[in-house]
C-alpha cells in the first residue's frame, strides 16, 4: 500500500491509487461521435428517401392498367389527358437543348480553359477567373429572363419570325450552353493546369509553339479531366429547369426542329407542380416516374464522369 | 574553319524550312486568337445579360391616367393639403371603400403621403402603356418622343426607374405599376434563415465527422463519402420532387403546424417545407465545403492538443473548428448564395404566386424572390418584364454582395495561415 501524500491545492490527499493509462470510457465523447454520424448519415437517408419515394410514387404510375413500360418509352405522344403517356417527347427536347446546349459549352469552355491555363499571365487570369465565376453564379431563373428577352428575339430577327417561335428549344439550348460554360472551363482548367510542367518544358525544348504544345500535349494529358468536364456539363444541362421552364414553351411536342416549342422532361415537372395538384392522380404520379428518370440519367452520368477522371487519369510522379 | 558551300539544295531546304515554320507560327496565332475569343465571348455574354437587364429596368415610360390629376383641383396635387386630399377621395371613390379606408382612423389622420398615395392609386390611376428600354431612352430620346406624340395623343412621358424604393417596400399587386417585391424578399430572407439554421450544424456535422472521426477506408465511410458526392450532382427539381413527397405530403402534421396546433394549418406547402428541402440540397455543396476548410488545418495542431491530454472533441471543438471557421463561413456562404437563386425546387413544393401578406412564421405559406422573378417573367404584358428586370436587379445585387463577404472573409483567412 502507498502511503505518499501529494498537496493539492493546499490540502494533503492521500494517493493510493496508480495512474491508470488505458483508454478510458468517456460517454459524452461516444455520445458526440453518435451525433457526428448522425450527421454524415442524413445524406445517406436522402439519397434512400429519393430513390424510396421516386420509385414508390412511379411504381403506382406504372401500376396503372392504362400505362405500360413499352408504351411509355416507346410511343411518341403525351397527353395525360386522354391516357397517352409517351415520355420520348419530353426526352428528345431534353437530348436536343442539351446537345444545343454543349455546342456552345464545350469549344468556348475548352478555348478558354486553354487560354486561362496556358496563354493567360497570372494577372489576367485573376482578372477572367472571377468573371467567370460571377457567370456561373448567377441563377438560373436570371438565365431564363435573359433566353426569353434577348436569345429568342436575336434568333427571330436573324431566322425571321415564320421560322422561329417565340418559345423555341434553339434559344433555351443556347443560354443554356452559356450557362454551363462556365463549369466546363473551370473543370478542364483545373485538368489542364494539373499537368506538370515539365512536360510542357520537354515540348518547347523540342522546338514547339506554344499552341503546339497545349493541343498536342497538354491536352491530351488532361483529356480525362476534360471528358469528364464534359459529362457533367451534360447532366446539369439535362438536369437544368428554369431555362427550358421560361424559354422553351409548354406542351410536349415531338419535334426534332430546334426552332419550334417543345417541353422537357423538367419543364413539365415544373408546369405540372406549379399548378394545383392533387395527390395520387395520374399527373402527380407522372412527375415521379419522370423524375425517377431524370435523376437515373443524371446520376449514371456523374457516376461515368468520376470513373473516367479516375480510370484514365494520368498519373505522373 | 572553312565554311561549306551553299548548294542549290541547301537553300531550297532553308527557303522550306522557312515556309514551315512561319506556316506553323501563323496557325499558333490564328489559334492564340481563337482560344482568346472563346474567353471574351464568355465576358461579352456576361456583359449583355447584364446590360439587357438594365436595358428593361429602367427607361422612358407613356402614362395614361384614368382620371387627370388636373381635373380634381384647380392647383397641383403636390400642393393640396390633407384636409383638401381627403376631400378629394370623399368626393371620387364609392362610400364603402372609404369607410373601409377609414377603419385604419379618419383620413384626415392617415398622414399626407398615405392620402396622396390613395389619391394617385385608386383615382388618378396611372397604368404605363408603353415602355422603352433604356438604350432606346438614352440613345433615340427624339424617336421616343415622337412615337408618344404620334401613338398615345393623350399620354405623358416619364422616366422611370422600374427600381425604386417604393418596389421593395410594397407587396405583390395584380398590376405592374403597383407591385413590388417586399413579400418575396422577406420571404426569400425567412426561407435563408430556416435553411441556415437546419443545414450548417448538420453539414458542419458531418464534415467534421467525415474528416476527423471516420476512418477513412472503412466501407461505410466511404460510401458516405460517394454519396454525398454523387448528391451533389443531383438536379435541383429532383430535391423538389423530395421535399413534396416527404415534408409536405407525408410529414404534413407537422410542417403545416396542425401538430403544433397552429390555427388554420391545413397544407404542408409552407416556409419550413421549402426550407427543408432547401436545407437537403445545399447540404452537399455545404459539407464538401467544410470538409475542404477543415482537411486545410495543419496536423500539428491536433497533435499538440493531443499531446496535452485533450480528448478528440476537444481537440476539434477547441482547435480544429476554431480554425477552420472562416474556411467553413465562405464555404456556407456559398451554399447559401446558391439557395437564394434557385427557384425549380421551390414551384414543386409549392409556392404561392400571388401573396401579399408579410410571411408570419414557418408555417405561412411562402413564395421567394426567384419565384416572383419566374412569375413575372412568364406574363405576356411588357411592363411584367420591366419589373421582372428590377427584381433581378435586387436578387444579382445581394448575391454579388453575399459573394463580396465570402471573398473578403476567404482573404482574411488566407493572410493568417
Amino acid at each position: 500500500m502507498m502511503e505518499e501524500t501529494i498537496t493539492k491545492k493546499g490540502r494533503t490527499v492521500p494517493f493510493n491509487r496508480t495512474v491508470d493509462l488505458r483508454r478510458q470510457f468517456r460517454p459524452l465523447e461516444s455520445l458526440i461521435q453518435a451525433i457526428l454520424f448522425f450527421c454524415g448519415a442524413v445524406s445517406i437517408f436522402t439519397t434512400f428517401g429519393i430513390i424510396y419515394e421516386l420509385g414508390k410514387e412511379a411504381w403506382l404510375f406504372f401500376g396503372n392498367p392504362d400505362i405500360s413500360l413499352v408504351e411509355f418509352f416507346t410511343t411518341t405522344s403525351w397527353i395525360p389527358a386522354i391516357g397517352e403517356f409517351g415520355v420520348l417527347p419530353l426526352v428528345s427536347s431534353t437530348l436536343i437543348t442539351s446537345a444545343i446546349a454543349m455546342l456552345v459549352a464545350l469549344p468556348l469552355g475548352l478555348g478558354s480553359a486553354i487560354y486561362l491555363s496556358e496563354y493567360a499571365s497570372a494577372r489576367v487570369r485573376s482578372i477572367l477567373k472571377p468573371i467567370l465565376e460571377i457567370l456561373a453564379g448567377i441563377p438560373t431563373v436570371v438565365y431564363g429572363y435573359f433566353a426569353l428577352t434577348f436569345t429568342t428575339p436575336v434568333l427571330r430577327a436573324i431566322f425571321g419570325d415564320d421560322t422561329v417561335s417565340i418559345y423555341n428549344m434553339a434559344a433555351a439550348g443556347l443560354t443554356m450552353g452559356i450557362m454551363i460554360l462556365p463549369l466546363v472551363s473551370s473543370m478542364s482548367e483545373d485538368a489542364l493546369s494539373a499537368v506538370p510542367r515539365a512536360l510542357r518544358e520537354a515540348s518547347y525544348g523540342l522546338g514547339a509553339t506554344r499552341f503546339e504544345t497545349a493541343v498536342q500535349i497538354v491536352v491530351p494529358a488532361a483529356l480525362s479531366g476534360i471528358i469528364a468536364a464534359f459529362i457533367v456539363g451534360v447532366s446539369r444541362a439535362v438536369g437544368e429547369t428554369m431555362i427550358v421552364a421560361i424559354a422553351a414553351g409548354a406542351g410536349p411536342n415531338f419535334t426534332f426542329n430546334p426552332f419550334e416549342a417543345a417541353e422537357t422532361m423538367t419543364g413539365y415537372i415544373a408546369r405540372i407542380s406549379g399548378g394545383d395538384l392533387g395527390y395520387d392522380t395520374p399527373d402527380y404520379n407522372s412527375i415521379f416516374a419522370i423524375g425517377l428518370l431524370l435523376f437515373a440519367i443524371t446520376l449514371t452520368l456523374n457516376i461515368i464522369s468520376r470513373q473516367v477522371s479516375r480510370r484514365f487519369r494520368e498519373v505522373y510522379e | 574553319m572553312k565554311s561549306l558551300p551553299s548548294t542549290p539544295s541547301e537553300t531550297s531546304l532553308d527557303t522550306e524550312l522557312q515556309l514551315f515554320l512561319k506556316r506553323r507560327h501563323r496557325n499558333a496565332k490564328i489559334w492564340q486568337i481563337i482560344f482568346y475569343a472563346s474567353t471574351l465571348i464568355a465576358i461579352v455574354f456576361l456583359a449583355t445579360l447584364l446590360i439587357t437587364i438594365a436595358n428593361r429596368s429602367f427607361g422612358y415610360v407613356a402614362i395614361e391616367n384614368r382620371v387627370d390629376p388636373d381635373s380634381l383641383s384647380t392647383r397641383p396635387l403636390e400642393e393640396l393639403n390633407d384636409a383638401e386630399l381627403a376631400g378629394i377621395i370623399r368626393e371620387k371613390l364609392r362610400p364603402n371603400r372609404v369607410k373601409t379606408i377609414e377603419r385604419a382612423g379618419a383620413l384626415e389622420q392617415q398622414g399626407y403621403n398615405r392620402l396622396y398615395e390613395i389619391v394617385i392609386e385608386e383615382i388618378v390611376q396611372p397604368e404605363v402603356i408603353r415602355s422603352f428600354t433604356l438604350l432606346e431612352s438614352v440613345f433615340r430620346r427624339s424617336w421616343v418622343q415622337q412615337t408618344i406624340a404620334a401613338e398615345y395623343p393623350g399620354a405623358e412621358m416619364e422616366f422611370r426607374s422600374w427600381l425604386n424604393t417604393r418596389f421593395l417596400q410594397v407587396p405583390m399587386a395584380s398590376q405592374p405599376e403597383l407591385a413590388g417585391v417586399r413579400t418575396a424578399v422577406l420571404g426569400s430572407l425567412f426561407l435563408i434563415l430556416i435553411t441556415i439554421s437546419i443545414a450548417f450544424p448538420l453539414g458542419v456535422g458531418a464534415a467534421i465527422y467525415l474528416e476527423e472521426y471516420a476512418v477513412h477506408e472503412s466501407r461505410i465511410n466511404r460510401f458516405i463519402q460517394t454519396n454525398i458526392d454523387n448528391l451533389a450532382g443531383v438536379p435541383s427539381i429532383i430535391y423538389g420532387i423530395l421535399g413534396l413527397a416527404v415534408f409536405v405530403r407525408a410529414f404534413s402534421t407537422f410542417t403545416s403546424g396542425a401538430f403544433f396546433g397552429v390555427e388554420g394549418a391545413t397544407t404542408g406547402r409552407t416556409m419550413l417545407s421549402a426550407g427543408l428541402t432547401m436545407a437537403l440540397l445545399i447540404l452537399p455543396i455545404l459539407i464538401i465545403n467544410a470538409q475542404e476548410a477543415i482537411r486545410a488545418v495543419p496536423n500539428s495542431l491536433r497533435q499538440a492538443a493531443f499531446g496535452l491530454g485533450a480528448t478528440k472533441w476537444q481537440t476539434v471543438w477547441y482547435h480544429v473548428l476554431p480554425y477552420a471557421m472562416p474556411g467553413i463561413l465562405t464555404g456556407t456562404i456559398l451554399a447559401v448564395s446558391r439557395a437564394i437563386g434557385e427557384t425549380a425546387p421551390l414551384i414543386v413544393v409549392g409556392a404561392s404566386t400571388f401573396l401579399v401578406a408579410d410571411p408570419s412564421g414557418p408555417f405561412s405559406n411562402f413564395t421567394a424572390l426567384p419565384i416572383q422573378i419566374y412569375n413575372w417573367t412568364t406574363r405576356p404584358q411588357d411592363a411584367f418584364r420591366n419589373i421582372a428586370a428590377a427584381a433581378i436587379l435586387v436578387l444579382l445585387i445581394s448575391l454579388l454582395s453575399l459573394n463580396a463577404i465570402a471573398i473578403l472573409l476567404r482573404n482574411r483567412f488566407s493572410k493568417r495561415i
